[in-house]
């Protein structure tokens, strides 16, 4: 029998999706019957309260959860964030809930062993409700009391080997695509950048360092499977600088149908027959790719990396050898101002883990300095990019700049010259100058 | 920079603040030791945190920083 009656709740169940309303009833029965006998740290009916505090703020048609706190784990200025609820008699299980980050592992690689022993944790010391992942990455654990804030951080570095993430105005957990460890596009080692970059930059992950959020995320291949193109404030995402290897005979096997485009991703509809043409080359987005002789040929200085040919025909074409890393910078959700994706500010960077990648740290500690000087409270990378201008964080990063990073040529020219680039500054004697150029 | 200064420079401002304000955002420090980069300012900030002289409110998405026990949270919610 349930401790809250949850009409409204029960109808999210209804539909043909797998419902998290479920999920909670589960988790609060499981509590109840308790057939491991677990000696819980925070209220058994922690879930029921959950199912009831929600059910009446969908009745209210407004949150009954306060805003943040102070609470946190000695040292550390994220990684914890205070939940409170305002009905603490009526929902005392929830009465404290605060939420967990939990520093994700790269690639989010785990053994079920490992995830058992998490489970364990929450289920001992929280309310054993976890959502992962959340949108930056990190395991969340949702739903503690401030005492077992340190129990639970001691447990996690000690015995788990694991770190709390990022919250608040810190580095975010960095997160990564798996990359090579699975990906044959790959074209950095992302989970040896994301683990690097996390140890690197500790400080800034726990402890608040910058006007707001700020995010990292890793890409192996342009296709971008941890979309930090839309939603990290510098975007690392892989790409080459030489030609698409293609091996022509599997170009010929697609046509002939031997093998299925897209790996097979899309044969259960009757598309028809593989066409090369409608597929592939008449939308590639450049139009830098044409068939001559029954050969497929491809401009490539014109490819600007959308990888569409690249996944429609993966034993045909693959990414060049000569691999790296574009950055990306600015991109974010829309909180404060409009949602932004990344602008191109590095095209192409070298990823060398022997030089504990020089190169790209440089670009971000300039990046930091002049967001951390110039960056209001709650004002996002992008944002200052866009109030400052580009050509300023070119100035600041000390970039010059290069075609790739004007969008559309000739429409909105965003560079202009200084004084003290022109020779003879602004100040040209216009008579002079008319000897030579009539009006 | 003179640490000790600086850790004393901001107290005494946030104590003179306290009365109209008990939470601030990290530039607001910048502005009380302007002669220093954000970054010093900020490990100045995070150690007095550590030595619990000042404390963290987190929203979760955005951080503020107050003299420890100030501000109505800490008792509302038990926390002192």
């Amino acid at each position: 029998m349930a401790k809250h009656e949850t009409p409204l709740l029960d109808q999210l169940e209804s539909g043909p999706w797998p419902s998290f309303v479920s999920d909670l009833k589960q988790e609060a029965e499981a509590r109840a019957k308790n057939e491991r006998n677990i000696e819980y740290q925070i209220p058994v009916d922690a879930v029921d309260d959950l199912l009831g505090v929600l059910e009446l703020s969908f009745k209210h048609g407004r949150t009954h959860w306060k805003h943040g706190g102070i609470v946190g784990v000695f040292g550390y200025g994220g990684g914890v964030i205070g939940r409170y609820c305002d009905q603490p008699d009526n929902f005392p299980g929830v009465a404290h809930f605060h939420t967990m980050r939990v520093n994700h592992p790269a690639g989010k690689y785990y053994t079920t062993e490992y995830l058992k022993q998490l489970c364990d944790l929450w289920d001992f010391r929280g309310s054993g409700i976890t959502n992962m992942h959340g949108s930056t990455g990190d395991i969340i654990f949702l739903g503690t009391t401030t005492p077992q804030l340190e129990e639970i951080f001691y447990e996690l570095t000690h015995n788990l080997n694991q770190d709390l993430g990022g919250s608040g105005s810190n580095l975010r957990t960095p997160s990564d695509c798996i990359g090579s460890s699975r990906c044959e596009w790959a074209c950095f080692d992302t989970q040896a950048i994301c683990h690097f970059m996390t140890k690197e930059f500790q400080d800034e992950l726990h402890r608040p360092a910058f006007p707001y959020k700020f995010k990292f995320k890793f890409d192996g291949c342009p296709n971008c499977c941890v979309a930090s193109i839309a939603r990290a404030d510098i975007s690392f995402i892989g790409t080459w600088r030489d030609d698409i290897r293609i091996d022509q005979d599997a170009v010929q096997g697609y046509i002939a149908g031997d093998y299925p485009p897209n790996g097979g991703a899309h044969a259960d509809g009757n598309w028809g027959a593989f066409d090369i043409n409608k597929e592939v080359v008449n939308i590639c987005p450049t139009g830098c790719m044409s068939m001559q002789d029954g050969k497929l040929e491809i401009d490539n200085k014109e490819c600007t990396r959308c990888m569409h040919c690249i996944n429609v025909m993966p034993r045909a074409l693959r990414p060049g050898t000569d691999t790296g890393l574009s950055m990306l910078v600015g991109a974010k959700a829309p909180i404060l101002d409009g949602a932004q994706m990344g602008s191109l500010l590095v095209p192409f960077v070298e990823v060398n883990p022997d030089n504990d990648y020089e190169a790209i740290i440089e670009v971000i500690e300039a990046l930091w300095d002049w967001w951390m000087e110039e960056g209001k409270n709650r004002e996002r990378l992008g944002e200052l990019i866009k109030r400052q201008g580009f050509q300023k964080m070119l100035d600041m990063t000390g970039i010059k700049p290069m075609p790739q990073h004007v969008q559309e040529p000739r429409t909105n020219p965003y560079i202009f010259w200084k004084e003290d680039e022109v020779p003879g500054g602004f100040n040209a004697d216009i008579t002079e100058f008319r000897k030579h150029h009539l009006r | 920079m003179d640490i000790e200064a600086a850790r004393e420079t901001i107290l005494t401002t946030l104590k003179k603040k306290s009365k109209s304000k008990s939470k601030f955002y990290l530039k607001d420090f910048y502005k009380m030791i302007p002669d220093e980069k954000p970054r010093a300012v900020k490990n100045v900030v995070n150690k007095m945190v550590q030595d619990e002289l000042l404390e963290y409110w987190s929203s979760g998405s955005t951080t503020l920083i107050g003299l420890k026990g100030m501000g109505k949270q800490a008792h509302a919610e038990d926390e002192d």
